[in-house]
């Protein structure tokens, strides 16, 4: 007897409607455009997602790690009713986040990576990732958690958010928090935010491609110095044993 | 008194540093000491305001000696709340320039990203009167906004000359490699989009967040020396020619006038005189933007501007690097990060490279006086120091 695994092992994804690309004028008064991306889109994101994936700083590297694995599944259908946003200033990547449709009631935030930092971008790509779940499949509440010390407050402190501490959450296990229509109601027209329809030239700028991040990771300057942090205290002992090295070889 | 010179400087990067206090504290004395070119030191001053609330770190000058493989020179600690770099220095100068050391190194460190913001928001406001405003739940954005409000009121200050400064020092800060703020902003986007409100939220009404200046960690070093030692290193000649110290009333609602900043008036005046220039001789000045309307009342107070008429010279582009009377082209506390024990020394960190010739992109046409401004409390304890290039 034959059996086609594959059909066994493919999820059978629900019709995820389109999230209406909106877009804002951030800090630094660049224009910033927020989309859904397609299945197609995906390998032109996790080239720009993988080099993130050994920076250990704010947990870049967990979140980093986790996105490309979960951008690949839905890629490669192994992931049920995910759906990705990207938010662009000029083409380029600048943020990627993604959810998951539980049910008709609930909704599942998996990530926000920003790749571009500060300025609010991750928090606008977040907000936008709210309202797809809130205002476009219906969900009554999102459960979501933080990785980071950072994500923890934007979220669950800027967003109040309450407590589902019983049920656990799908990125790894821990105790959920949730955003409730309540809580989402209010926080629209503050945390979030974004105008509609999004100028014709600005969204072909983004559709054309996915441009690479202006400031990717680089490797430290020096590789011996350099770990945690540029001026680490391991760091700091190889400076001086390099300036005693130097002076040896002036005398 | 002998002449004091600033022979060796050093810093470290304004972030988030996640390495302990001690740390931050000696490594921009090994800096220094390296761009001084020498390798012992007569006394150590370490500034700091929070290592024992915040990092649980108490003997901090003992234990940056040791990491330092200094010892036996003396050690302590300065504490001066927001001005304890400043005063650490000042302290420097006397050891130096009353013949009791010929050479001593001042290096202030703060490590407040260990606790959150709202924590480290509650330390800093610990400064402010205990039983008269701390108990009411007072901290500095908001005795900032109270007085920015007054302000605005008195002089025609508008959030546009706020955003202004945010904008000159933000971008000021991505010419620094060690400032914590490297990010571009735009009034548009902090003020004038629809998304400004989102992107620049109230913090102390009329204060936005573009108006505060980031938490942050960080370290800087300045080594101080008689003339003989300095001319030893073969380092242009910066000389630490005046230091004005002035305080006020701690509690602010006690002062007669409360959009007065006398303790700066009187400390910057100090300052002067002791260096026999005018504020007008000033080529290049560090102010204490902890909040964007303290650089504009400061640059009144000290004597660059009429009083009200800061705000004026900052619309004429006249604090811009390349402008009249160029101020923080380090990016200021607001886009360098502000440390607090490490702020009064990375301000002298910047005027020396300023007066060295040696800031790179963000290098001040030809000054030869710099001044500091560092702001203690709200106001209540300032210390201006006054530098002079000699060759």
């Amino acid at each position: 007897m034959s059996v086609d695994l594959e059909k066994i092992l493919r999820p059978i994804d629900h019709e995820m409607p389109p999230f209406p690309p909106k877009y804002m004028t951030i800090a630094s008064g660049e224009e910033m455009v927020i989309r859904q991306v397609t299945r197609d889109e995906i390998p032109d994101i996790l080239i720009h997602v993988a080099p993130l994936m050994s920076v250990e700083r704010d947990f870049y590297d967990v979140v980093a790690a986790r996105v490309y694995a979960e951008l690949l599944a839905y890629y490669r259908h192994r992931m049920q009713d995910e759906y990705v946003l990207v938010a662009q200033i000029d083409g380029e990547l600048c943020a990627v986040v993604n959810g998951r449709r539980v049910d008709g009631d609930t909704g599942m935030s998996l990530h926000t990576l920003a790749l571009r930092r500060g300025l609010r971008i991750g928090a606008h790509a977040f907000a936008a990732k709210m309202e797809y779940h809130m205002d476009i499949l219906g969900h009554k509440e999102v459960l979501i958690v933080a990785e980071s010390p950072i994500g923890f407050r934007r979220w669950m402190i800027e967003y109040n958010l309450e407590k589902r501490f019983e049920i656990p959450h799908e990125l790894g296990g821990p105790p959920s928090y949730a955003l409730t229509s309540e809580i989402f109601e209010r926080a629209r027209g503050t945390l979030v935010i974004g105008r509609r329809p999004v100028p014709d030239a600005l969204l072909e700028k983004a559709m054309e491609a996915i441009l690479p991040p202006s400031d990717p990771p680089t490797p430290p300057e020096d590789l011996l110095a350099a770990t945690r942090s540029k001026y680490d205290p391991t760091g700091t002992a190889l400076i001086l044993q390099r300036w005693m090295q130097q002076e040896k070889e002036e005398k | 008194m002998r002449d004091v010179y600033a022979i060796g400087i050093g810093i470290t990067s304004f972030t988030r540093l996640e390495f302990p206090l001690s740390e931050i504290a000696a490594y921009p004395v090994m800096m220094a000491l390296k761009d001084a070119g020498i390798k012992e030191i007569d006394h150590l001053y370490v500034a700091n305001m929070g290592g024992a609330r915040v990092n649980h770190q108490t003997g901090l000058a003992s234990a940056v000696v040791d990491t330092l493989s200094l010892t036996p020179a003396g050690a302590e600690v300065i504490e001066n709340g927001p001005a304890s770099g400043a005063s650490a220095i000042k302290q420097g100068f006397l050891a130096v320039a009353s013949g009791m050391h010929d050479v001593v190194a001042v290096t202030g460190a703060e490590r407040m990203r260990e606790v959150n913001s709202i924590e480290a928001t509650e330390f800093v406001a610990t400064l402010t009167h205990p039983l008269a405003e701390y108990i009411y739940g007072v901290t500095l954005p908001s005795l900032a906004g109270m007085f920015t409000r007054a302000y605005m009121e008195k002089y025609g200050v508008t959030s546009r000359h706020l955003a202004m400064v945010a904008v000159k020092n933000q971008n000021n800060a991505l010419l620094n490699e060690f400032a914590h703020i490297h990010q571009a902003i735009t009034v548009e986007g902090i003020l004038d989009s629809p998304e400004a409100l989102t992107n620049n939220p109230f913090i102390a009404d009329p204060l936005r967040f573009f108006d505060c200046c980031p938490v942050s960690d960080g370290g800087a070093s300045v080594i101080l020396a008689t003339r003989e030692v300095a001319e030893k290193t073969g380092r242009p000649l910066v000389r630490l020619a005046g230091i004005g110290q002035a305080t006020d009333t701690h509690c602010v609602h006690e002062r007669e006038e409360p959009t007065d900043l006398l303790a700066v008036r009187r400390a910057a005046a100090q300052s002067f005189k002791m260096a026999g220039v005018g504020p007008l001789d000033v080529g290049v000045a560090e102010l204490h933007d902890a909040f964007t309307i303290l650089e504009i009342v400061e640059s009144e107070e000290v004597g660059f501007f009429k009083k009200g008429e800061g705000h004026l010279a900052l619309e004429r582009g006249e604090t811009q690097i390349g402008g009249k009377i160029p101020i923080n082209p380090s990016g200021g506390l607001k886009g360098r990060g502000h440390p607090v024990g490490a702020t009064g020394v990375a301000q002298a960190y910047e005027i020396v490279l300023q007066l060295r010739g040696e800031a790179g992109k963000r290098q001040v046409a030809d000054p030869k006086i710099g001044f500091t401004c560092n702001f203690g409390g709200f106001g209540n304890n300032v210390v201006c120091l006054t530098f002079a290039r000699e060759n």
